[in-house]
């Protein structure tokens, strides 16, 4: 009916009365744009419909607390990434406590310190040199599972911070003072406040499903 | 000539200027990798990257509007409705454009707060715009919707090109809504943001240049409405039947259910297929045609077109877009390969047909041909495969020792873009960037000297038509 709806010429798929001209073969309209019209607009409105079925389905489980993205309050717990041998991928590991800072932080606040966090990425375009998941520049390190990086354990020395967190924030701070590397990060004028809720965003980032990517984060160490 | 059409040279001028802002920043972001001290403290990686990335977005959307307002006139025998607010619209358009580019340039970042969303910069790649700026391009976009649909109804006749191009409306202007919301949620965020970047560039913005083409090929080489838009319905269907769930692929790693990767990697695989499609249509007419047309460089530019969408978009995209070598290649130089290839084939290269053959008519020229389109021709796309290649080799490296081997950690990630192969991936690109600068200027030369000289010959020949 819809089809009758959308193209009122010859059924696609009639066989039509023997006669010198068709030899009896089954024919189909190729020759008439209406037919490719009706192609057209159906394959588009039963694309349209599966993707919209999809979006409400992956929606709900890419909400904070949905199976595939912890609540914003995961950044009180100790996080890891590890390989599942039974799905064949990488995976995230929410663990024991492990507030930031040693100060627990509750739901409101929690999503007060992501929503800030967000603020900062955005403001200082992080996303035009870095990637968040694959997604971005390509001109510094994917920061998807940053929280994760080993290289962190260098940096509590250099900036002479007594943790992870601490090291992240004072290289946020002033990242041209802290360069190792001949590509420099600079100074984007983020302050302490800023900083803090940047590390608490990359933390609660680390924690999401991303189906194994990257793989192997850190398993393996290059060397110099 | 028409209001309509002299509202698309200026268009289409807006669209060459900003295309050569485009290749410099290109450049600049280029030697930022051969020398990461340039400009250090001064201009950053991220603004050359910026105003690369959205010029070319900003480029090629004039181009496209350029390209409809020159067509419309024709298509429907009337000036379009409400020309005299998209003539309005488009020094509203320039002038936002000149100062968004001063603000990327001079302030560059702002605190984090919504002021700094509002006023500078909104930080989401393709869209870093600010808002107040965003609201001035959605309003074009809206015009220009307004401009080819209420054309449409006021001619109360419709051609089945402009149909699908009105059609095509709704979702344009409907998707660039995206790029206003501060979604906290990454996934979340990533989500909506690729309904726009893909949903724009591989479905809209493809059937939109479809059309564009559609009428090119029809002017070109008097190709027959009916085939033409019979092969435009073949376009669209293919289009969206692989396009809108081919989205898919860009769901494989940002939160979303494992799903994706399944139906992502199917539909887009099958995405090259329209794109053969144009190819076998254009070589089909061009060869019926025996390549004959009075304006070579637009057929040449179209068959560019052709050739440089499906190898481009399709198999460059072919290349990386299932989940089990986009888990390595994904986020590296190999995305930049095929993103430089697509955006040129499928979108650069008819914007550049449609230059072509706006000027022959502009200029009352009776054939448009000579050294200087084949000179511009052969820079641009010699520079840009070249890119191509160059970055393809980088990306490769970058995917097996960064990814592969070393794990995607910052450590690893040196390691990557200290590989020889990878630097002489950047070098290599800078040298094929210069080729492809070359070739701008040459292009720009031939599109302001072309049929200068000629002038005189065409009047004097006309009397005797």
């Amino acid at each position: 009916m819809i089809w009758k709806a959308l193209y009122p010429g010859r059924r696609p798929f009639a066989a039509r009365p023997l006669n010198d001209v068709n030899l009896g073969y089954i024919t189909m309209p190729f020759d008439d744009p209406a037919f490719w019209r009706a192609g057209a607009i159906s394959t588009t409105v039963v694309m349209a419909i599966v993707l919209v079925m999809l979006t409400i389905d992956s929606l709900e489980a890419i909400a904070p607390g949905g199976s595939h993205v912890p609540p914003f309050t995961v950044v009180n717990r100790h996080i890891d990434y590890v390989h599942n041998a039974k799905l064949g991928r990488d995976m995230p590991v929410v663990g024991e406590d492990e507030p930031l800072f040693g100060k627990a932080v509750n739901s409101p606040e929690a999503e007060a310190l992501i929503a800030q966090g967000k603020l900062v990425i955005q403001s200082r375009a992080c996303i035009d040199c870095h990637t968040f998941m694959g997604n971005g520049a390509y001109y510094g390190p994917d920061l998807t599972k940053a929280w994760l990086d080993p290289a962190w354990e260098a940096w509590v020395a250099i900036t002479g911070a007594e943790s992870r967190e601490e090291a992240m924030v004072r290289f946020l701070m002033a990242p041209d003072q802290y360069a190792t590397w001949q590509r420099r990060m600079p100074n984007l004028g983020i302050s302490r406040d800023e900083a803090v809720a940047t590390v608490a965003y990359l933390k609660w980032l680390a924690s999401i499903d991303t189906n194994g990517f990257p793989i192997h984060f850190g398993r393996i160490k290059v060397s110099e | 000539m028409s209001r309509s059409k002299n509202l698309a040279v200026k268009y289409l001028t807006a669209a060459v200027l900003l295309f050569g802002v485009m290749t410099l920043s290109g450049l600049m972001s280029a030697v930022y990798y051969i020398n990461p001290d340039f400009l250090y403290g001064l201009l950053h990686f991220s603004v050359a990257k910026i105003l690369h990335i959205d010029t070319m977005i900003i480029w090629l959307l004039m181009g496209f509007m350029g390209a409809v307002y020159w067509f419309l006139p024709d298509e429907f025998e009337r000036e379009p409705t409400g020309i005299l607010a998209a003539e309005i619209l488009f020094w509203v358009f320039v002038v936002t454009v000149l100062v968004v580019a001063g603000i990327f340039t001079f302030v560059q970042w702002g605190p984090g707060t919504e002021t700094t969303l509002w006023l500078f910069q909104q930080g989401r790649k393709y869209i870093e715009a600010p808002r107040w700026a965003a609201i001035g391009v959605a309003l074009v976009m809206l015009v220009f919707a307004w401009n080819v649909v209420g054309t449409a109804l006021r001619a109360r006749r419709i051609t089945g090109v402009m149909a699908v191009m009105s059609v095509n409306m709704a979702p344009l202007v409907l998707l660039y809504l995206i790029a206003f919301p501060k979604i906290d949620n990454m996934a979340v965020d990533l989500y909506w943001w690729w309904w726009l970047v893909h949903l724009w560039v591989e479905a809209t913005w493809e059937i939109l240049i479809g059309c564009i083409m559609a009428l090119a090929m029809m002017q070109l080489l008097g190709t027959s409405r009916r085939i033409v838009e019979g092969w435009l319905y073949i376009e669209v269907s293919l289009v969206l039947g692989t396009g809108i769930l081919g989205l898919g692929h860009h769901y494989f790693w940002i939160g979303t259910p494992d799903y994706w990767l399944g139906i992502g990697g199917f539909f887009s695989a099958l995405e090259p297929l329209p794109l053969l499609g144009m190819v076998v249509h254009a070589v089909y007419d061009a060869g019926v045609h025996r390549m004959k047309t009075s304006n070579r460089p637009a057929l040449y530019w179209t068959l560019a077109e052709a050739f440089g969408n499906f190898l481009g978009g399709g198999m460059f995209g072919f290349m990386i877009t299932l989940p089990q070598l986009n888990l390595f290649a994904h986020g590296t130089q190999w995305t930049v390969s095929h993103g430089h290839f697509a955006f040129w084939g499928a979108y650069a290269c008819g914007v550049l047909s449609v230059c072509y053959i706006a000027l022959q008519e502009r200029r009352r020229l009776v054939t448009v041909n000579g050294p200087g389109w084949v000179w511009a021709f052969v820079l641009l796309n010699g520079g840009l495969i070249g890119m191509v290649g160059s970055l393809l080799v980088a990306g490769m490296a970058q995917a097996f020792f960064e990814r592969a081997i070393g794990g995607s950690t910052l450590d690893a990630f040196i390691a990557g873009q200290e590989n020889p192969w990878f630097k002489l991936g950047m070098y290599s690109r800078f040298g094929f960037g210069l080729m492809f600068a070359a070739g701008y200027l040459v292009l720009v030369w031939n599109l302001l000297a072309l049929g200068r000289r000629e002038v005189a010959v065409v009047v004097q020949a006309m009397p005797a038509e």
